[in-house]
């Protein structure tokens, strides 16, 4: 494993995705309130660029009707199918099990985003 | 040490009765409202004979044959088909030597615009199935009619005739004025939930044109395109969450086919993918709801040229207790138990077809 300088976070907002290469990987990456994200910047389903998606929550329920929007900044949803990604694992919502993106673990060290690439791409 | 009910196997059940042969789609009629007279109230009776009424509204189109029957279905006595248990017994439970045969009255109580008078025939409908049908052969066993287009009244019907063990489910048509998943439907399948008995959702009903297109020509377009009223039926009831909020619930599509499920659940699944935010009541894909609630009568079974593609339809529903055999008689597309199935079906297969799906699917000697 190691680590990769992605950038200055100076003028990284809250909400923003950008696109970038780091360690030859192409990857996107986010900020929100809680900290910041990288994933593969490749949707697998048919390719599209994450990075062009939308950060946001998303709706979830106990009980048809009961409709909630919840996990705001949390959820990377892909530009084409909405596809929808949790940034932190990179797994499916919708199949956490079967489908997800490559998500590496991402932090800020003296003003710089340093992101950690390890040997399977699977990250935290 | 003694077996709770819930704790008896299947093979069990089979081995006790000598099950090997369920028909799990048979209709009676009403000869008349003569049949039924008997069991109304004297205002709907005095209506009955004021009005001159004399059925339900019918089909949209003739239906090839009259009565939709078989031609040699015609009791000797005169009466329409499907109308004298003594002969349909005699034309169906003795010759193919059936253990149980499912009744479905198409009765279409549901499209009388009088709510009042059509929960009467309601009740007057299953009366009649349990002491003409029920009472006469105990092979037979009943489905609840109910007036979907008034569903606390529907609700009350079946409560009141689950009492009865002889029925096993409650049935409903694939044409209803909306769809069932709907919430203005729930108290029909809270109720269902409440008494332990599936739904069969059956071919036919009314309410609008019967394509999302508007009105076809022909009776085939009709007979060929009921499936889309299914789909329909399918897609409501798994997207309104009706499995999560009774995820005891059991349909069963009567008289539906079943070729068009696999690519109804692909689709589906794959718009759940990135549409599931409208439904996030889903906590599955949408396939295994469809796969774990709900099960299909084979009647009128889709032929393919190549027999070896249904075999490989039957793999792609995804699980192989999914298939229950139905004759459909009086109708004159009924399936012969000998026939209807090709040899290709064979062993395990074919026993869940012919008798084990259904023997899970009902409790035939409830008490």
């Amino acid at each position: 494993m190691s680590d990769h300088d992605a950038g200055a976070v100076a003028g990284f907002e809250i909400g923003e995705l950008k696109e970038v290469e780091v360690g030859g990987r192409r990857m996107v990456l986010g900020r929100n309130k809680t900290g910041y994200f990288a994933l593969a910047n490749t949707c697998p389903h048919q390719g599209s660029r994450l990075s062009a998606g939308t950060l946001i929550g998303t709706a979830i329920a106990d009980a048809a009707g009961k409709i909630k929007y919840s996990r705001d900044g949390t959820i990377l949803r892909c530009p084409w199918h909405g596809w929808e990604f949790d940034v932190d694992s990179g797994r499916s919502l919708c199949e956490p099990e079967r489908t997800r993106v490559a998500a590496y673990a991402a932090r800020e060290e003296d003003g710089r985003l340093l992101v950690t690439v390890g040997s399977t791409g699977w990250g935290k | 040490m003694a077996i709770a009910p819930e704790e008896r196997s299947t093979a069990e059940r089979i081995e006790k009765t000598g099950v090997s042969l369920v028909d799990a789609d048979v209709h009676n009629y009403p000869r008349s409202m003569d049949s039924l007279t008997p069991y109304m109230s004297q205002r709907w009776v005095e209506y009955v004979r004021q009005t001159g009424f004399l059925t339900p509204p019918k089909d949209e189109y003739p239906r090839f044959y009259e009565g939709a029957a078989r031609r040699d279905a015609w009791p000797p006595n005169g009466d329409i088909p499907g109308s004298d248990p003594a002969f349909a017994t005699m034309q169906l439970l003795d010759e193919w030597d059936i253990d149980y045969a499912i009744l479905n009255p198409l009765y279409a109580v549901s499209r009388v615009r009088n709510l009042d008078f059509g929960n009467s025939l309601m009740r007057a409908v299953n009366e009649w199935t349990a002491h003409d049908w029920l009472d006469f052969d105990e092979r037979y066993k009943g489905s609840i009619v109910v007036n979907f287009s008034d569903p606390p009244a529907a609700a009350e019907e079946i409560r009141r005739v689950a009492a009865d063990p002889r029925f096993v489910q409650v049935l409903l048509l694939a044409r209803s004025p909306a769809p069932y998943g709907r919430r203005e439907f729930r108290p029909i399948f809270e109720a269902a939930v409440d008494v332990g008995l599936p739904i069969g959702m059956h071919f036919g009903g009314g309410g609008g044109p019967i394509t999302a297109t508007g009105w076809p020509s022909f009776y085939i377009e009709d007979h060929t395109g009921m499936v889309q009223s299914f789909e329909a039926q399918v897609l409501s009831m798994v997207c309104e969450g009706l499995f999560v909020e009774f995820p005891t619930l059991r349909v069963v599509l009567i008289e539906a086919g079943f070729a068009w499920l696999p690519p109804l659940m692909w689709r589906l699944n794959k718009n759940f993918r990135g549409l599931r935010q409208e439904v996030p009541w889903l906590k599955k894909m949408p396939s295994e709801y469809i796969q774990e609630h709900f099960r299909a009568t084979t009647q009128p079974m889709e032929e393919p040229e190549n027999p070896e593609h249904l075999l490989q339809i039957m793999d792609m529903l995804g699980r192989d207790d999914f298939l229950m055999f139905a004759t459909d008689y009086p109708h004159w597309d009924f399936d012969a138990p000998d026939r209807a199935i090709p040899a290709s079906v064979r062993g395990e297969r074919r026993d869940g077809i012919m008798f084990k799906t259904a023997m899970e699917m009902y409790d035939f000697e409830r008490s």
